[in-house]
């Protein structure tokens, strides 16, 4: 083998496998918090980065419209459960948070949107608008069902995906689209060229992870997330609001995944539905990691970042079936690893 | 008597069967109230219930408010806490964090107050306080979950079986330290089946049988009844040397 | 037992569906349809609602089942019918090879172990040179009788409903009997089930077989329904369907599986048919609609659409008591007593370090009840799961009978005589007493699957359910018999434990805290039930906190602490023992 193309396809792996490490992140995160499998973080991916794209353009993306219909949903939702005990600070809240914030989206954006705005405003009012959709998606799908079976929840997650990935083509049509580079400097060392986006691409996820890392050590959030994971009713017993935990989960997951497309847009076209692929490789990463551990994810998806640029240099047809029975031989592993015992205490 | 928490007419079901049928009680301000019977008898489900894990048709008020639409949280906020039966940690944190999310909803400020609290009548929780909580022992356990519970300073503690597993060297040391609860000023809403250690903390007692008080009254009073004594204290009063 | 006429009426009103003049052929094309899905869906609900093992790789096995008929049929020019028991077959294989694969995959690495060759097999399907590739196979035979060949959806019409009917009824039949209950088990863990002699992963392995030859059935079907097969229908977003279609309808029930068909088959058409109207030309938001509706529904009916129509069902079944006269054959006991039951001796686990057993070393003794005490954590439990071989020993041995059964799976031990009890309870709460109780019979039985299917189990099934009723009955819960377990008292599911132990015809009983939750009057009872037992030829062991209830009963003590023997002997002894007193009873106990 030609080491320039292997040191090539490590370095496409490497990239491509920090945008699975994210995305796995991500789901580990829901997993553990929710224990909703969170099939549509792949539509955050491309309703962050079709958003930040049409954006540079100098195009309304309709995914601010979906935010602002979607809050009043959850507000009416909202005024709906607490019919019966209506307070008023509640009700101005929930009117905040469901109307006033996506109705200033809504405002920013047409305000802001046109050819000559900067790129760090453009990224700014994807992510707002894909965290605002993230968390009412939870407030509308996920908590009315918070306690069903994982089962059930995977069925909706699967629900969820389908219809937003149905709106995806009605915003952002069948055609594809990129979006503009966030740093178009490039340097070489030996043989290797390295572009500043995927310099972005490391420095992003690199911080994420120890962002990640001191939210969940240090913060008392951090750690009540972490309660909620663990235990739910002890969590619940000591004032922690599933929904709250909830909301935050979807919250940094939605813009762990707006903030992944929006740097792969520039490397790559994205098309509506390229985001269930893309999620589904972060995903293959948060299984190896066995869903709660979040270096193994990490690792996990560097691995599967590189095989799939070797797979798809060297068989480039049975690509996605190599990156797909690749986990197989894991799970066999994982699964003999775990312990035979259920909770069986003295 | 101004009662901290009243409950009257309570009915709890689940699903078709009805667990708790007609039940009223009252916590007063510094007061130790036991509910002792058999498992089953429908205590556990009644404190659930309280703490608004199950849902309950009639009234309950905490501090003259009406609480029966309440979140578990909103329960919390209010400074009602329960000690569930299977104690509910987080296993895989330590003791300090277990203790520290325990004062999630009251100020930093008084949570380093409850710290100091909580330490000075658990000192074994001190010592372990860098220990995952699932590698605690059995009464170790215990103690933490009163001691996460005791973290946001409720004023009504609830507790469910304190003793339950334990031996009975620790239960001993349980219910001191819950003796002890009292002069701090706070309420204990105590369901145990071990009546006995129950009855010589509390100050007055119902009992429960098939989802109903049969009895209440002072606790010295129900100790010394010959039905309770058959029922409930009977093997532990002959197991006593 | 369950009263079959519902099920007669709706044969009747599916057999005359056709014959109503003037009925669209759009309409039993659906029909067809659902009929189709209502098979894969059924499988779906015996391996994820009632097995507990979540699959999102059916699609595969109809892919597996149409190919083989759909290469036969048009290569070899075999008869669709004799094409069938060879796509069954295919089927089959396929699950026996990814079921021993992936059946032992636990918790949720099973459902994802079955996305990834659910992927990988539809892109195997659209990549093979011999079956068409993407273009797949098409001018495949209809099916035929004599000369009649059935070109139209009005006569494969009756073909699938039949197979749909003949499939749910052997389905019903099945999980009414004794494996059915074994596999009923399976979604509490496996623990429990082993313990009575449940090969679970046998279990697991048959319902994913299961599954996958309905699955098979429905792909032949559909080859010759369709008459063209390419890979598209067999793809993972259509396995991931037929999950929706079984949660819909209702995951834990055969009939949700045909509701759940009907639903998403219904609607789909509809929205195919009507959105276009209603949204002008975006009729990309079909999907979007179909997702929201999806999880509308969910939300409405988490546990599927069959239970909340059966909440509404008038009628109950009415249940059959079991003839109490039939009796098993018994264990063939030694003559000679042995003295010493089972002995262990220096026992020893260690977790990761942690010495969790250290050393024990105690026996029973033929007709004695030998309590085991100490403080949680002492390692009481984790000795009765050496005993019983959940758990493997570190070092030691423990013999039962003279024999070295330490290291011995579950199924042996209990074999050998050994029945057992557990700290927290673990019945399957959706199953009566009875059906539970009767899970410690199973060993006693010998019918399998595909008997209980046709129902050649029940003379078998009837002395094993009279077995199981005479337990109950011995335990004093004759009355709650039919009540499912979950509905039941902590302490008296506790006793429901014993009485299921006691099925297995033991030697030996070990009881992990019988007594707890229970009241004085109760505990008595109990009390007096284990003599009666010890006196009878049988020995126990238990662990209990109760010590008036084990002073009072034990003939000899052995005391844990930190996983050590501190002391053993007679509760007297034990009650003034200063050791004990100082690390276990205290000095007022």
């Amino acid at each position: 083998m030609n080491t320039t193309i292997m040191l090539f396809l490590i370095q496409d792996g490497i990239t491509n496998g920090a945008i699975y490490a994210l995305l796995g992140l991500a789901l580990v995160l829901v997993f553990a918090v929710t224990r909703v499998i969170l099939i549509p973080q792949g539509e955050f991916v491309t309703f962050g980065a079709l958003s930040y794209a049409m954006l540079c353009t100098g195009t309304v993306p309709g995914t601010v419209w979906l935010a602002l219909a979607m809050g009043a949903v959850a507000f009416v939702l909202d005024l709906f459960t607490a019919r019966r005990a209506l307070h008023l600070n509640r009700i101005g809240r929930s009117f905040a948070l469901n109307l006033v914030f996506p109705a200033a989206i809504v405002a920013a954006t047409y305000l802001l949107a046109g050819p000559k705005t900067p790129i760090a405003v453009n990224i700014v009012l994807a992510l707002l608008t894909v965290a605002a959709i993230a968390l009412y998606l939870y407030r509308l799908a996920f908590q009315p069902l918070a306690h069903t079976s994982v089962l059930v929840l995977l069925i909706a997650s699967v629900g969820c995906h389908l219809a937003l990935q149905g709106l995806g083509l009605v915003f952002f049509g069948a055609e594809g689209l990129r979006g503009p580079p966030i740093s178009t400097a490039a340097f070489t060392v030996g043989t290797l060229r390295f572009t500043g986006q995927s310099i972005a691409v490391y420095a992003v996820t690199i911080a994420f992870i120890i962002a990640l890392w001191l939210f969940f050590g240090t913060t008392l959030m951090g750690k009540a997330l972490r309660a909620t994971a663990v235990n739910r009713l002890g969590a619940r017993l000591v004032g922690i609001r599933t929904t709250l935990s909830g909301q935050i989960a979807f919250l940094l997951a939605s813009v762990i995944g707006a903030i992944s497309g929006i740097l792969i847009v520039p490397i790559t076209t994205l098309y509506y539905d390229t985001g269930f692929l893309i999620g589904l490789k972060g995903f293959i990463a948060a299984i190896i990691g066995g869903l709660v551990s979040y270096p193994l994810t990490a690792v996990a998806a560097l691995v599967v970042g590189c095989v799939e640029a070797f797979s798809s240099f060297y068989a480039s047809n049975f690509k996605e079936v190599i990156v797909f029975t690749l986990i197989i031989p894991v799970l066999v592993l994982r699964s003999l690893a775990a312990p035979a015992v259920e909770e069986e205490g003295d | 008597m101004s009662a901290l928490l009243e409950i009257s007419d309570v009915h709890i079901s689940y699903g078709k069967v009805e667990a708790v049928r007609g039940v009223s009680l009252a916590v007063a301000d510094n007061e130790i109230v036991a509910i002792i019977g058999a498992n089953g008898a429908g205590k556990s489900t009644l404190l659930n219930a309280a703490m608004g894990i199950l849902p309950l048709k009639g009234h309950i008020a905490f501090a003259s408010e009406n609480i029966a639409r309440l979140q578990i949280e909103d329960r919390v906020a209010l400074g009602i806490s329960l000690v569930p039966e299977r104690r509910e940690l987080f296993a895989t944190m330590n003791v300090e964090d277990n203790l520290q999310l325990g004062a999630f909803r009251i100020p930093r400020a008084a949570a380093a107050q409850s710290f100091e609290r909580v330490y000075a009548l658990f000192p074994r929780l001190k010592e372990r306080r860098k220990q995952l909580a699932g590698t605690l022992s059995g009464g170790e356990q215990q103690m933490l979950a009163m001691g996460r519970a005791l973290m946001g300073a409720p004023r009504l503690l609830m507790l469910d079986e304190p003793s339950l597993g334990l031996a009975p060297i620790i239960v001993a040391d349980i219910f001191r330290t819950i003796a002890e609860l009292r002069a701090s000023g706070v309420s204990v809403l105590l369901v145990e089946q071990n009546a006995q250690a129950a009855l010589k903390i509390a100050g007055r007692a119902y009992v429960m049988e098939l989802g109903e008080f049969v009895l209440s009254g002072p606790a010295a009073e129900i100790a010394a009844n010959d039905r309770v004594a058959a029922s409930y204290l009977g093997f532990q009063s002959e197991g006593a040397t | 037992m369950i009263d079959r006429w519902p099920l007669f009426v709706f044969a009747a009103v599916m057999a005359a569906i056709p014959l109503i003049p003037g009925m669209p052929p759009f309409w039993i094309v659906l029909l067809d349809n659902i009929g189709l899905a209502a098979l894969v869906a059924m499988g779906l609900v015996l391996l994820t609602g009632v097995g507990g093992l979540t699959s999102f790789g059916q699609a595969a096995f109809c892919g597996f089942g149409a190919y083989t008929t759909a290469l036969l049929s048009t290569a070899y020019g075999v008869s669709p019918w004799l094409a069938l028991p060879a796509s069954l077959i295919v089927s089959g294989v396929a699950a026996v090879i990814l079921g021993l694969i992936t059946v032992r995959l636990s918790g949720h690495y099973l459902p994802l172990g079955t996305i990834a060759w659910g992927i990988g097999l539809y892109y195997l399907f659209s990549k093979l040179e011999f079956i068409g590739r993407n273009d797949g196979i098409s001018n495949i035979p209809p099916l035929s009788i004599g000369g009649f060949r059935m070109l139209d959806p009005h006569s494969i019409y009756f073909v699938i409903w039949t197979a749909v009917l003949i499939s749910a009824v052997l389905t019903m039949n099945l999980l009414d009997s004794r494996t059915g209950r074994a596999i009923r088990a399976l979604r509490r863990g496996h623990i429990a089930a082993e313990a009575f002699g449940v090969q679970t992963p046998r279990a697991k392995l048959l319902v994913f077989i299961y599954a996958a030859v309905l699955a098979g059935l429905s792909g032949w079907l559909y080859a010759h329904f369709q008459r063209a097969v390419t890979p598209t229908p067999f793809s993972a977003h259509a396995g991931i369907e037929y999950l929706f279609i079984a949660v819909v309808g209702g995951a834990g029930y055969v009939w949700g599986g045909v509701l759940g068909a009907g639903i998403v088959v219904i609607l789909k058409e509809i929205l195919q048919s009507y959105l276009p109207y209603i949204f002008g030309g975006m009729a990309q938001l079909e999907t979007t609609v179909f997702g929201i509706l999806l999880v509308l529904l969910l939300q409405l009916a988490p546990s599927g659409a069959w239970p909340l129509l059966m909440s509404w069902w008038p009628f109950r079944a009415r249940r059959k008591h079991p003839d109490t006269a039939l009796t098993l054959p018994g264990r063939v006991r030694s003559p000679t007593e042995p003295a010493v039951l089972l002995q262990i001796e220096n026992a020893r686990k260690v977790f990761g370090g942690v010495i969790a057993v250290n050393d024990v070393s105690f026996d029973v003794q033929t007709r004695e009840i030998v309590a085991l005490i100490g403080p949680n954590g002492a390692g009481k439990s984790t000795t009765f799961n050496l005993i019983t071989g959940v758990l493997t020993t570190t070092g030691g041995a423990i013999s039962f009978l003279g024999k070295h059964v330490d290291n011995a799976p579950p199924q042996e031990i209990v074999k050998v005589g050994i029945a057992r009890t557990f700290q927290h309870v673990k019945l399957v709460p959706d199953m009566t007493v009875l059906e539970n109780v009767a899970i410690g019979a199973h060993l006693r039985g010998s019918s399998g699957a595909i008997s209980s299917m046709l129902r050649l189990d029940r003379a078998d099934e009837a002395r094993l359910l009279a077995e199981a009723t005479r337990q109950i009955e011995r335990v004093g819960l004759g009355d709650q018999i039919d009540q499912l377990a979950g509905s039941l008292s902590l302490g008296q599911q506790r006793i429901v434990e014993i009485a299921r132990a006691l099925c297995v015809d033991p030697v030996l009983l070990l009881l992990d805290e019988p007594a707890a939750g229970l009241r004085h009057m109760e505990k008595q009872r109990l009390a007096a039930l284990l003599r009666q037992l010890r006196d009878g030829g049988m020995s126990v062991l238990l662990v209990e906190h109760d010590m008036g209830f084990v002073m009072d009963l034990a003939d000899r003590v052995v005391v844990l602490d930190f996983g050590t023997k501190i002391a053993e002997g007679t509760p007297q002894a034990i009650k003034t023992n200063p050791d004990v007193i100082k690390a276990y009873l205290g000095a007022e106990a």
